[in-house]
């Protein structure tokens, strides 16, 4: 098992009306300095050893991410960062969330 | 022959028009009602089903199919009857997609393109002024050259977007259906479409989308015109040219 981040965002020359609004509250709550926000999508997937980088760029551009409109990147994480999810939906690594960074 | 015989005849001879119901789709029966009320058969067609039931066009119809998780139209491009519906537009079957609809036809790969966010970011429900721009396509063919038709829009992702040389195309191959216009601030490009497309159509003319809804316009007792019911005659004058030979489009 192995553990990928897809990150998807849309491309530059795509307006992005939800990031020009999230730029507009950042500048009221007191933080001026912020220039520009595109917002995007994060997606974290387990896949087994089978999948490939080829397949992962398949997954990414064609359901994932939208070719026309968006820019993905694909980002194997380390093998120890792996962590699996129990049916309850909370971590199980002795019940604490493991900053995976 | 009665009346009635009459009546009893007509379903054997019109054109059976598919309507597609994904989860979260909302427009479904008014569309199947529009197809109906041109004159032609509705055959209720499921997400999950794999095959068209033998429909002589389909129509894709509006709503939040899966709840637009993901982007709008983006699960549903990848449902069963999609595949059907991919494979038979790729043989020449007529399809229109109206609204979310539309945006899986472009999610599909059938039209070029995306809907994105609104520029305004509102979802916008109101009458729109659309000027048809091409009448030569499967599903316009009954109008004039340059009419003007007034039917409702309701979405929050309808800013059709598309690279520039895909633009240049679409305008250059006659493939823009439908503008945006119309004067004063209830009218004219309601999102930010690029160059106020409203809606499209593939190169041979039968794959249509657009975002407003024709199907919501097909009687003045209950839409602002019947201007809407000019695409689902249409589609039928093409169907029964190609099933007579009749026609060029055999």
């Amino acid at each position: 098992m192995a553990r990928v981040a897809v990150d998807v965002v849309i491309k530059p020359e795509i307006l992005d009306p939800q990031g020009k609004a999230i730029l507009s509250a950042l500048a009221r709550t007191g933080q001026p300095g912020v220039s520009a926000v595109r917002q995007g999508k994060h997606f974290d997937l387990e896949v087994d050893d089978s999948v490939s980088d080829a397949d992962l760029e398949e997954i990414a551009g064609t359901l994932l991410a939208n070719p026309v409109i968006e820019t993905w990147t694909v980002t194997r994480m380390a093998p120890e960062t792996v962590r699996s999810v129990d049916t309850a939906g909370t971590f199980d690594t002795a019940g604490t969330v493991r900053d995976t960074r | 022959m009665t009346d009635r015989a009459a009546d009893a005849l007509v379903p054997t001879t019109a054109a059976r028009i598919g309507v597609i119901t994904f989860p979260g789709t909302l427009d479904d029966v008014d569309a199947a009602r529009a197809v109906r009320y041109a004159g032609a058969e509705s055959v209720a067609l499921w997400h999950a089903d794999e095959d068209l039931a033998g429909v002589d066009a389909v129509v894709v119809p509006g709503g939040f199919s899966y709840g637009d998780y993901l982007r709008a139209g983006a699960i549903a491009a990848q449902a069963p009857i999609m595949r059907a519906v991919i494979d038979a537009a790729r043989r020449g079957l007529p399809v229109l997609g109206i609204c979310n609809g539309f945006q899986i036809l472009c999610e599909a790969g059938l039209l070029p393109g995306a809907l994105v966010r609104n520029a305004g970011l509102r979802f916008i429900c109101r009458d729109q002024w659309l000027r048809v721009e091409n009448t030569d396509s499967v599903w316009t063919s009954r109008f004039e050259p340059g009419a003007e038709i007034l039917v409702p829009m309701k979405n929050a992702e309808g800013r059709y977007v598309a690279a520039e040389s895909v633009l240049d195309e679409l305008e250059g191959a006659g493939r823009v259906l439908f503008r945006y216009v119309g004067d004063g601030p209830a009218q004219g490009n309601p999102n930010g479409a690029l160059r106020d497309i409203a809606g499209i159509c593939s190169a041979d003319g039968r794959v249509a989308g657009l975002m407003p809804h024709p199907e919501h316009a097909i009687d003045a007792l209950t839409g602002p015109t019947d201007d809407g019911l000019g695409l689902f005659v249409s589609v039928q004058d093409w169907i029964g040219t190609a099933l007579t030979g009749a026609g060029t489009h055999a």
